[in-house]
């Protein structure tokens, strides 16, 4: 796999110490670069792999600690966000994704990712019922694709968001209104299995937006499994690595400037992925 | 056997919703609307197998499903509506949903569909309320477009029937022999104008050819001792289109005889290129699908601009994600393939208020669609085609003229990265072998898109497929851009690639033909979409997704495996040869056998002549107003300088995480002019991108648009921290009546400002396009013919490359205190201003144009930009707005809104000659950008901008309050922040 977008000084692949990530493509999705940047930042051995590939058994699951479905458009939404990808999961990767969630290991489904899990029924597998689909991310409120910027706050526990009260990132999505039944609902709430909720913080309040972007039921943004380890979230972490990426930094850089503070390096989406590889180190 | 299977929301369907209130805004009392989505299954399923279908292409958390196996089936839905519309595509069009259900159920039953099995989709959309017959049929125009799709209206317990737009051909495919030898110039000048006739008499749809050209094909034919066939003249047709060899830029013209692209683009830019000597950081010109020039040491950065207008006007939403994901393979078709990093739009319409319907037809027959459906479907194009692309879109404008209204502009710009070499190998060049296989690969040859944007008046009846209509399908799309630029580039396994866009295969493999000499082609071999396609259609179809590529005998087997493992359908298609010859079969004999050299040379010249316009306008009379509070209000929410917010938010500008300079800028949320990417995710180098268009200037001079056009375009990004000395442009003509003398004088005058301000500001053209003959001809709402042309339009687009992405400067007001000053000069230059059109308009109910257009200083201007760079680039400036539509009232709202702070203004300290209070405010004088900078560095800042006419002239201020002060004292604006934002935000805000 070509990877020119990362410059071949960072390709330091031979650290066998590294936990190892996989990030899938193929069929449209199209966040994997900047997933497996995110991943490379904060200390992971990262491989894109098509979805083919584990197919054809060219590669296996079982090689890597973290497996991330990166945001995209697989299938084009066609049937519904999500569904396609998940349906070809599910027809040839079954057993191996049962399998890598009943070791230690951890999954992340970002946007489009978290999509595909929800059709895939790996969130949030209430009462282990692995399979079974008990959420939707729905049409937005607005019935149109949206890209801003959301405050989350983080609550529940998780391996992924240790240590993470707010971070401000992107969201960019038609279907990423949260739903479920009320029954389920209840469920999810009881267990503590959301993790992230919009709510109106910094980037809200400087580009006076509102704090749920997308009409999500409870606010929610991101849930877990029970087990903690499978992350399904609606905004783009990813897409808040750099300083630069955050559409404030040149009014924070001017104040920060002014204020002889150094100016910040990063932008808080990092952590989360800090997080899913400091769970191997440990 | 045909299932039909319903799904339907069993939660609140926002799309529903949306619609609902849409229809409800347009005054249709509908009270309640639902939504069904529906797949129509022509295959040997089970019942049982189809009911297993619903549930793979459902969500049981918020949808139920329907599956009817007969038309008998009683079972309804929301049965206590009144009226279901249901709307479904014509036979032959692409349908994108329903590939993607039958790849489903293919992978779910691990079974491929037979020859004739398919899947079909529509949608119903259920109505309660009550309706007369008029207002159905009004509703029901409102929700389809008849060119693409079929709509049927029934009562809600009609019965349900199943349609399967299945396409029937029935005519047996054969190549026509077109007897030319016999012709005599008024036959010959028929056939190039109509186009050959079917057996029915119908035309084929025009060639295009005029009289010379037509005489030179019978020469040919002399020459050559026979008739030709339909298939050679439709192929000479597309290569010597309009599109393919520009015309009115080669052809001699006046005193010059090698024409204006080469005197005045082309030796530009080579002139450019050899001053710069070292420094010379263009790598490939105007001989690719892109333009490109240095990015850092081992990559390259492409770009490419196209338009996609007439399409456009028939199917919006077609024509532009048709538009954007063909301009996205302009980039796949770079070199060896460069990696799409960015898209841009800029959408020309007219205003979308204007309900006065338009008529293609006599007798008020072939409406058009209106200004606003337009709009909407070409912004609905662009997102479809970019967000599923995962290719991030931060660039665009929307610009309003009534003169837009027959044929809307549609620009589309895609960017793109590619390493310089791989193992050796120079990426940005290629060369297809003599003995390789030529392979088409992506989608499939159908009946779409022959003859590009000639659309047929015969009524669409099922069985006939629509052809004049592409839509785009970015996923296939992805699927080989993935393939191609992401792996197999880098295995070397293939040593040409360019993209199927217009003129189809004939096109693609006759300019891939001139690297090695020559092609067969066995037109049997290429991949149909349905049985029937007479041998001509193939060669010509422009249906998308599809690229041609030069694969070595050798690399075969591999490049096939790579592309089945990605899900990419390739084939080969014939061969590569040196033979110089053009050759291509069918049933075992040649249906095309001609020499090259003829097929890319035998075009003769025409000599254009010119004849300069005169044209004087009344020049406006009016007394200054004593306040000027409600021009500034109105101004900000006119069309041409108001808020588009809601199209920069449902664009993805963020994907591929490299967004630097958004689209929406500071607090206020501004739409910006300049916008920056970095497109290697752990590289600060960054590319700026930016644009610049004064369509309303062309009225006066087009000389003078163009100047203004490149000055704004490269101001706009020195604005943003862009760096002169490593700054392209591109320029994209869009044109009308180009027969006309006059038309073409103001062409000639245009392209040499292109000439005298690329030098000037040592900035060369990389890449540019041309589209003609932008007129529309029909009838008016009362039936009576009208001829609509678009202003002549110059796009000129720029792009630089900077080392630091920290650097960067955005237009808000960062800190109350700052101070604000203006660079440049004021004049009395309002000709073709959008004040002028503003008080015309209010004043006589039609705007002012004037004759005092903008003039550039560019050795002036150069002199400042370059202090404004190393200002920005020693971090002193907090923020750069460039001034353009609107003048600096504008953009000193701008900056204000911003950073939603107040800002205090003396106008008495605006350097310039302006003695009118609102001719400051108001001219367009080029040249000028408002900064604000932190008191501490006023000095420094002054010191470095010495030598130049610069002004401090106010301060940022915390107390929201937008005022301006006049020489006398005077308040004449006073107004407050939210207000203004208001203002800037009403005018799309329900869009």
């Amino acid at each position: 796999m070509n990877e020119f977008q990362i410059k071949k000084s960072d390709m330091n692949k031979s650290n066998i110490s590294k936990p190892r990530v996989i990030v899938l493509s193929g069929y449209g999705l199209n966040c994997e670069e900047e997933t497996k940047y995110a991943f490379i930042k904060s200390g992971g051995d990262v491989d894109i792999i098509h979805i083919n590939d584990l197919i054809a058994g060219k590669t296996s699951l079982k090689d890597y600690q973290i497996m991330a479905i990166p945001g995209g458009f697989s299938f084009g939404d066609d049937t519904g966000s999500g569904n396609a990808f998940a349906n070809r999961m599910r027809n040839h990767l079954w057993h191996m994704i049962t399998d890598f969630i009943k070791e230690d290991k951890l999954v992340i489904g970002i946007c489009n990712g978290f999509q595909i899990l929800a059709n895939l029924g790996l969130l949030p597998a209430l009462d282990n019922k692995y399979g079974e689909r008990q959420i939707a991310l729905a049409h937005n409120d607005s019935a149109r694709y949206i890209d801003r910027w959301v405050d989350l706050k983080f609550e529940g526990s998780s391996p992924w968001i240790k240590g993470i009260d707010v971070i401000s990132v992107p969201i960019a999505h038609g279907e990423g209104k949260f739903f479920a039944s009320e029954l389920v609902m209840q469920q999810i709430e009881q267990k503590k299995l959301v993790t992230a909720r919009y709510f109106n913080g910094e980037i809200c309040k400087y580009s006076n937006l509102n704090a749920n972007p997308n009409g999500a039921l409870h606010d929610i943004a991101a849930i877990t499994d029970v087990s903690g380890k499978i992350l399904g979230m609606m905004p783009h972490p990813e897409r808040a690595i750099d300083f630069t990426q955050r559409p404030d930094w040149t009014l924070i850089k001017e104040q920060y400037k002014r204020e002889g503070k150094p100016i910040p390096v990063h932008a808080s989406g990092i952590k989360i992925f800090e997080n899913g590889i400091k769970h191997f180190l440990q | 056997m045909v299932y039909r299977i319903e799904v339907f929301s069993t939660i609140p369907d926002m799309r529903a919703r949306v619609r609902l209130k849409k229809l409800q805004a347009e005054k249709f009392f509908v009270d309640a609307l639902e939504i069904v989505d529906v797949y129509t299954i022509d295959s040997s399923l089970t019942l049982h197998e189809a009911t297993q279908v619903a549930d793979i292409l459902s969500n049981p958390v918020t949808q139920k499903t329907i599956v009817r196996a007969s038309e008998d089936d009683t079972e309804r839905l929301y049965s206590d509506f009144n009226q279901v519309i249901e709307i479904g595509f014509l036979p032959g069009v692409k349908d994108n949903v329903a590939s993607t259900a039958r790849e489903i159920i293919q992978d779910f039953f691990k079974k491929k569909f037979s020859s004739g099995e398919d899947v079909y989709t529509s949608q119903m959309f259920y109505l309660k309320g009550n309706f007369s017959d008029d207002i159905i049929k009004k509703i029901v125009d409102s929700l389809y477009n008849p060119l693409i799709q079929r709509a049927s209206v029934k009562s809600i317990k009609g019965k349900i029937l199943f349609t399967v737009p299945k396409v029937k051909l029935t005519v047996k495919p054969s190549v026509d022999i077109i007897p030319i030898l016999e012709m005599d110039d008024e036959q010959l000048a028929v056939l190039g104008k109509q186009g050959i006739l079917n057996p029915d008499g119908t035309s084929r749809g025009p060639l295009a050819l005029n009289l010379s050209y037509m005489k030179a094909i019978q020469s040919y034919c002399k020459k050559i001792g026979r008739n030709i066939t339909d298939i050679e003249l439709e192929f000479i047709a597309q290569s010597w289109s309009e599109h393919c060899k520009h015309p009115k830029f080669a052809d001699p013209i006046d005193e010059i005889p090698e024409g204006l692209f080469k005197r005045y683009i082309k030796s530009a830019t080579k002139e450019i290129r050899k001053a710069k000597a070292s420094e010379d950081f263009c790598v490939s010109v105007f001989t690719d699908n892109s333009g490109a020039i240095v990015f850092d040491d081992e990559y390259l950065i492409t770009d490419k601009c196209e338009t996609h207008n007439s399409p456009s006007a028939l199917d919006p939403f077609g024509g532009s994600i048709t538009g954007i994901v063909g301009v996205n393979r302009d980039t796949i078709g770079f070199g060896l393939g460069a990696k799409p990093i960015i898209n841009c739009y800029g959408f020309c319409f007219a205003e979308p208020t204007d309900t006065q319907p338009l008529y293609k037809g006599k007798n008020f027959t072939q409406k058009m669609l209106s200004p606003r459906r337009i709009m909407e479907g070409v912004i609905e194009g662009v997102n479809v085609g970019g967000n599923c692309s995962g290719i991030p879109t931060p660039q665009g404008f929307i610009l309003f003229d009534k003169r837009y209204k027959g044929k809307p502009l549609v620009f589309v710009r895609t960017l793109g990265i590619i390493p310089r070499e791989t193992t050796g190998r120079k990426n940005y060049e290629k060369k297809a072998n003599a003995g390789d296989y030529i392979v088409m690969i992506g989608g499939r040859v159908g009946k779409d898109g022959i003859h590009g944007a000639t659309f047929s008046s015969e009524a669409m009846d099922s069985g006939s497929p629509a052809t004049a209509v592409q839509i785009g399908d970015p996923i296939t799309q992805k699927k080989f851009s993935d393939a191609i630029v992401k792996e197999a580039r880098d295995l070397e396994l293939y040593s040409s690639i360019t993209d199927n866009g217009a003129g189809g295969l004939s096109s693609s493999v006759g300019e891939m033909a001139k690297e090695s000499g020559g092609f067969h082609v066995n037109l049997e071999g290429v991949p149909v979409k349905y049985p029937g396609l007479a041998p001509w259609e193939i060669w010509i179809s422009e249906s998308q997704e599809r690229m041609s590529v030069a694969v070595p005998k050798n690399k075969w087997n591999s490049f096939l495996e790579l592309m089945e493992m990605r899900g990419v359908e390739a084939t080969i298609i014939g061969e590569f040869t040196n033979s110089g010859k053009c050759v291509a079969e069918y049933n075992n004999k040649n249906v095309i056998d001609m020499d090259m050299e003829f097929v890319h040379e035998g075009l003769p010249k025409t000599h254009i002549q010119t004849q300069p316009k005169n044209e004087v306008y009344e020049e406006p009379s009016f007394d200054v107003p004593s306040d000027l509070t409600p021009s500034i209000k109105s101004m900000l929410a006119r069309n041409n300088i108001t808020s588009y917010s809601f199209i920069s938010q449902q664009y993805d500008h963020e994907v591929q995480g490299g967004s630097v300079l958004k689209p929406l800028q500071g607090r206020g949320c501004v739409n910006a002019d300049t916008t920056a990417v970095r497109p290697l995710v752990n590289s600060q180098k960054t590319a700026i991108i930016s644009h610049g268009l004064n369509p309303s200037y062309s009225d006066i001079s087009t000389y003078h648009m163009v100047a203004c056009a490149i000055d704004t375009a490269i101001r706009n990004s020195i604005a943003a921290g862009a760096n002169l000395n490593h700054l392209a442009l591109m320029d994209n003509f869009c044109w009308c009546s180009a027969d006309d003398p006059v038309r073409m004088a103001e062409l000639k005058d245009a392209v040499k400002a292109c000439y005298d301000y690329s030098i000037l500001y040592g900035t060369p053209f990389i890449s540019g396009k041309d589209s003609m003959y932008n007129d529309f001809r029909g009838f008016d709402h009362e039936g009576k013919p009208i001829k609509i042309s678009i202003p002549p339009t110059l796009l000129v687009s720029t792009l630089s490359v900077v080392d630091d992405a920290k650097k960067l400067v955005s237009l808000d007001a960062k800190i109350p205190g700052d101070y604000v000053y203006v660079l440049g000069e004021t004049r009395e230059e309002l000709g073709g201003s959008e004040y002028y059109a503003m008080v015309g308009e209010q004043q006589r109910g039609k705007g002012y144009v004037g004759n005092i257009v903008p003039k550039v200083d560019a050795t002036k201007n150069k002199k400042l930009y370059e202090a404004l760079s190393k200002a920005i680039t020693e971090e002193i400036v907090s923020s750069a707005q460039s001034v353009h539509r609107g003048g600096i009232a504008v953009a000193l709202a701008k900056t204000a809104l911003g950073g939603m702070l107040g800002i205090h203004i003396n106008l008495t300290f605006i350097p310039g000659t302006v003695k009118r209070s609102d001719s400051i405010l108001y001219s367009e004088s080029q040249g000028r950008i408002v900064v604000t900078i932190d008191p501490k560095k006023s000095q420094l800042f002054e010191k470095m901008m010495g030598g130049n006419i610069f002004a401090r002239i106010g301060i940022i201020t915390s107390d929201s309050l937008f005022k301006i002060t006049d020489s006398a004292g005077k308040l004449i604006i006073n107004t407050d922040i939210k207000t203004l934002h208001n203002d800037y935000t009403s005018t799309f805000g329900g869009y």
